[in-house]
């Protein structure tokens, strides 16, 4: 690449930097950018890095609580969990990268999110992986689920950090665009927890890890720009992943950060060296000068603004107390990693950069990071709502053979077993995996302690779509009822927010409702947010994705025995349902598959409730005598009902179960009424739950007993009757037979 | 019998994380000298077209639709008469 | 009884034997780096799973060249006890200590799920206190774990009882079923003709406690630890 020789408003544009921001620029530097200063300006204020349109929103979102040790604005949140311990975590989005390169694009994901939780201090133990495609039977879909699978289980298998769990949902909205959201979570001593701050004049600035090529250049910025047909042949950016490499810094950074060196510490991901090194900079009320000529390059002819804005994989920067140099070093050299002093922490907070003698580029660095723009972008309500709302269910037909109905949902991608994706990922390492992939949450076990840890990740697009706000909700509520299931108190969120080009005003009114409806779920749950991520711009051809946040939740069981799955374990146990089953068939998996519509109102959410129902459910597996919780959402009840029969192939256990309600039978089995949970009890716990119910007021409803190779469902009108052997095998074998 | 050979390799900018690690490791075992390793994928195929100019133009369109994946990868090929 | 848990660039199943060694069986070990070229004092050494050198150009290829490979190649020459685990066993492989090699899984994917392995020789330090015949409830954590050999090598393999682990079904059967990855003959693991070097694909020190599923992998332990060894 050749320096152009001046900054010409064309130029200005095809950075994505608009004439009043420019004006800033100028104002900010009292005169004209360089073109290294322009391409620096042009990461950081992008909207990836910037977080330009959605500040003002994600402020409102509550970030305290009680064990919150480090909210949003670092690497990564981090919350204490007693005994000493903390653990950090953090979802990311690699969708854009994902759809030009799907396999490179995941594990690049992968890479990068693991890199956010050791800059902290933690070891990274857990991914979750949640996923959107289109529809697997399209070429290009199932092209970019085999590619994102496949470099999910090469990077994260080969680095050393299981896949305990994660989401894949498949729609024509993500036909093109597909969403690739990843989620690591950490675990840490409550005091060595390391911030990325550089602080202490005159100490020293250290790079480390792979050499610095032309790999990904711009890459932030593509993030901020919708696809077209010309996406494709911007692929030169792709980056590629060296998990061998990540496994070595990831153990050479924990040992340089059990020695008492270390200042700072951030990854170079998405802007590389010019984000970590302002960001670090900004953060600790300082400035950094590098010496670019010092930097590690893998290839020849580099200029400045190449190798400030390379996105390079596995590299680190670290600010380490003078005089320590030398051990750090050493450290480094012991795993065969590149150490290079490349800098020194100044007292005047500029980001100065040096080629050798020359200045190339002098930036205050909190201009460059937390002075950016912020956009009260315009918001309007989308026309289409007015149509899907008002969509009449009432004189929907009802299919005639509610049983094959029953066998079609659990079949469709969206619900069938995950197995065929999960076991292609290591999901045991580090022998914590109490619960495997495939129940509600994932359940592991903190070791040195009596705890355990479950996690989920959840997001219904379709709801949001349908709602924005009470899509948000849902997503939060879900979430959290999912660990609920699994044994634990929801402690915290980290969120990935997935939606379309923000300068238009209907996806920006998308974007706040949801936001607001999370914030609102998480004030009622208890469940801070701890940090995440927005991606905007995902459109191709001008359609947008259906606005689709993913929450990650984590819970903390207090002791490692209530951890719960949500199948079925003992003949004559009691079926409770708690909560309410209301004729709500709006944005339900069953008015897609069987009906093939995508319309009405996404099932009513009542926090208060919602609150009341976990707070049961958490009450009775903690009194001991539960031996299965489940909740209710894809598919409703009937299908919840099925998934908790999936139990060992050939010591089937089904149930003969009665469901109450007045209504048509389709609502009563898949409709998807919020806040339910289905409970299996031992029968002399049945009337200690009746009793928790009642003191939270919850409906609590026996459905019948646990027993047989059968699961029989009755209710007014109708009554069906399926052998568990062909419920596993819909099931089981849904996935498999989409891909064929 | 026509003979395709084709060799497909990273393009030479983007990283190659398995040559560098076969490099270092020829190094530590006293063979300094290598500068660069790039590792790819060598492949044989048998043709049924007889025609070496027109095996020339498929054999390229196998490479750019399957063989190799444009994105990050480069190609070449020859085609040889084998003995059938 | 001291055990030795080598630590190649790239391992990661390290911490998961010394887990398994510090508070289940509550033994005396240590980690060994691969740079070092001793492994005086240790009476066991483990090669546990991973990703040694990422396993670029083959597994193995480039940790067998690591200075300690010398060393464990000595110790086992002496009748050291050896167990090479997953990543571990492709190791050996490549160093030759054991004979084989590991291919890719014939489903061309990694697979990490649970399998059932029969204990097909007790005559092994590390099996001589399972029952005959014994069916482990273990994890598998692999892409390339399918096992091969030339008909000569697979003959001499049988004749001379090498063969120490089959896949199999929970009831011991030796089904295609049950073979999670192609192996010949089902193999899951075996053993050198000295019967010290063991190799197995398989997880034990994922499959020691019941909290996570199956402690079916101690008996790989247990029989080290069970006293002096008849040699």
């Amino acid at each position: 690449m050749h320096e152009p020789s001046a900054i010409t408003p064309d130029l200005v544009a095809q950075h994505g930097i608009t004439p009043e921001e420019y004006a800033r620029i100028r104002t900010i530097l009292g005169r004209d950018p360089n073109f290294t200063e322009l391409g620096i300006f042009s990461v950081m204020w992008s909207e990836h890095c910037s977080y330009k349109s959605s500040r003002v929103y994600l402020a409102e979102l509550p970030t305290r609580g009680d064990c919150i040790l480090q909210g949003p604005g670092e690497n990564a949140g981090v919350v204490d969990i007693g005994d000493g311990l903390a653990i950090v975590f953090k979802m990311e989005s690699h969708n854009h990268p994902s759809f030009i390169e799907p396999f490179q694009g995941a594990a690049t994901g992968v890479g990068g999110i693991i890199r956010d939780i050791f800059t902290m201090g933690a070891r990274p133990i857990a991914l979750l992986d949640p996923l959107r495609f289109g529809p697997l039977t399209k070429g290009k879909s199932r092209y970019l689920a085999d590619g994102v699978v496949a470099g999910i289980a090469a990077y994260g298998n080969a680095v050393g950090v299981p896949t305990v769990g994660g989401e894949l949902c498949v729609s024509e909205t993500y036909a093109g665009n597909p969403l690739v959201n990843v989620f690591c979570l950490g675990i840490a001593p409550t005091n060595r927890i390391f911030l990325a701050r550089a602080s202490g004049e005159g100490n020293p600035v250290i790079y480390v890890g792979a050499k610095t090529g032309r790999d990904g250049i711009h890459g932030a910025t593509m993030a901020s720009e919708t696809f077209d047909e010309g996406s494709e042949e911007r692929r030169p950016t792709v980056q590629v992943g060296d998990p061998f490499k990540e496994k070595l810094l990831i153990e050479a950074c924990l040992e340089v950060m059990e020695t008492d060196a270390l200042v700072g510490i951030q990854d170079m991901g998405a802007a590389g060296l010019t984000c970590s090194s302002c960001e670090m900079a900004s953060r600790g009320g300082t400035g950094i000068e590098i010496d670019l000529a010092r930097v590690p390059r893998r290839e020849t002819g580099m200029i400045p603004y190449e190798v400030m804005l390379s996105e390079s994989q596995e590299r680190m920067l670290l600010v380490v107390r003078r005089g320590t140099e030398r051990q750090v070093m050493d450290l480094f050299h012991k795993w065969d990693l590149d150490a290079v002093i490349v800098g020194r922490v100044t007292g005047d907070g500029l980001l100065r950069v040096k080629d050798g003698e020359r200045v190339v580029a002098e930036i205050p660095a909190v201009a460059l990071a937390e002075e950016g723009p912020v956009y009260h972008r315009p918001v309007r309500r989308p026309a289409y709502l007015t149509e899907t709302e008002q969509a009449d269910l009432s004189g929907l037909s009802l299919p005639e053979k509610l049983d094959q109905v029953l066998l079609d949902l659990l079949g469709s991608p969206n619900i069938a077993s995950k197995q065929p994706v999960w076991q292609q990922y290591d999901h045991m390492l580090f022998c914590n995996t109490v619960v495997e992939p495939g129940s509600d949450a994932a359940v592991l076990r903190v070791q040195g302690t009596r705890k355990g840890l479950a996690l989920a990740a959840d997001g219904n697009g379709r709801y949001t779509y349908l709602d924005p706000y009470e899509g948000g909700k849902l997503a939060v509520a879900e979430a959290a009822r999912n660990v609920v299931c699994a044994g634990a108190r929801p402690l915290a969120i980290t969120n990935c927010l997935n939606f379309g080009n923000p300068e238009r005003p209907e996806i920006m009114w998308q974007f706040a409702e949801a936001v607001r409806g999370m914030g609102d779920a998480c004030r009622a749950l208890q469940t801070p947010v701890t940090g995440g991520n927005v991606s905007f711009y995902n459109e191709t051809l001008g359609t947008a994705i259906f606005p689709t946040p993913i929450v990650g939740m984590v819970g903390l069981l207090e002791d490692i025995a209530h951890a719960t799955t949500q199948r079925f374990k003992a003949q004559g146990d009691v079926v409770f349902l708690l909560g309410e089953t209301r004729e709500e068939l709006g944005g339900s998996e069953y008015l897609k598959v069987v009906h093939g519509l995508e319309v009405g109102r996404p099932p009513a959410l009542d926090l208060t409730r919602e609150r009341a129902v976990q707070q049961v459910c958490l009450e009775v597996i903690r009194a001991g005598g539960v031996s299965s919780a489940h909740d209710c959402a894809d598919g409703g009840l009937a299908v919840a009902l099925a998934e908790c029969c999936m139990t060992t192939p050939k010591a089937w256990l089904g149930a003969t179960l009665t469901l109450p309600g007045e209504m048509r039978p389709d609502a009563l089995l898949f409709g998807e009424s919020a806040s339910r949970i289905v409970v299996s009890v031992r029968p002399d716990k049945t009337e200690s739950v009746r009793a928790m119910a009642r003191r939270h007021g919850v409906p609590c409803v026996e459905l019948g007993m646990v027993g047989g190779d059968h699961l029989m469902l009755r209710g007014q009108g109708f009554s069906l009757r399926l052998s568990v052997e062909a419920i596993h095998w819909a099931w089981g074998t849904g996935l498999s037979r989409a891909l064929k | 019998m026509l003979e395709a050979q084709i060799h497909v390799t990273l393009k030479k900018s983007v990283l190659d994380p398995q040559g560098d690690t076969v490099r270092s490791a020829l190094a530590t075992l006293g063979f300094p000298g290598v500068t660069d390793c790039r590792i790819g994928k060598f492949m044989l195929l048998r043709l049924a077209e007889q025609d070496p100019a027109k095996a020339k133009t498929q054999v390229d369109e196998m490479c750019r639709k399957l063989l190799a994946n444009p994105v990050i990868e480069d190609y070449v090929f020859r085609i040889t008469e084998v003995a059938g | 009884m001291k055990w030795g848990v080598l630590i190649f660039p790239g391992t990661w199943s390290h911490q998961d034997f010394a887990h398994v060694f510090q508070d289940v069986l509550q033994v005396e070990w240590g980690y060994l780096w691969h740079k070092e070229t001793s492994v005086a004092g240790y009476d066991c050494l483990i090669l546990p799973g991973g990703f040694a050198h990422g396993d670029y150009l083959r597994c193995g290829a480039i940790a067998r060249f690591s200075p300690i490979m010398d060393a464990v190649v000595r110790f086992a020459r002496n009748g050291g006890p050896v167990m090479g685990s997953c990543n571990g066993f492709q190791i050996l492989c490549e160093a030759g200590l054991l004979p084989g090699a590991l291919l890719r899984n014939d489903s061309l994917q990694y697979r990490c799920r649970w399998v059932h392995i029969r204990t097909e020789r007790r005559d092994t330090p590390f099996t001589r206190t399972s029952r005959p015949g014994q069916v482990l409830k273990i994890p598998i954590s692999h892409g390339e774990g399918r096992y091969s050999a030339p008909p000569q090598t697979l003959a001499k393999l049988r004749s001379n009882g090498q063969i120490v682990f089959r896949y199999a079904t929970p009831d011991g059967q030796i089904t295609d079923e049950a073979n999670p990855n192609g192996s010949l003959e089902n193999i899951a693991g075996i053993c050198n003709e000295g019967r010290n070097v063991l190799g197995l694909m398989p997880h034990p020190e994922r499959a020691s406690e019941t909290l996570l599923g199956s402690e079916d992998g101690r008996v790989l332990f247990e029989g080290l630890l069970a006293g002096a060894l008849p040699r």
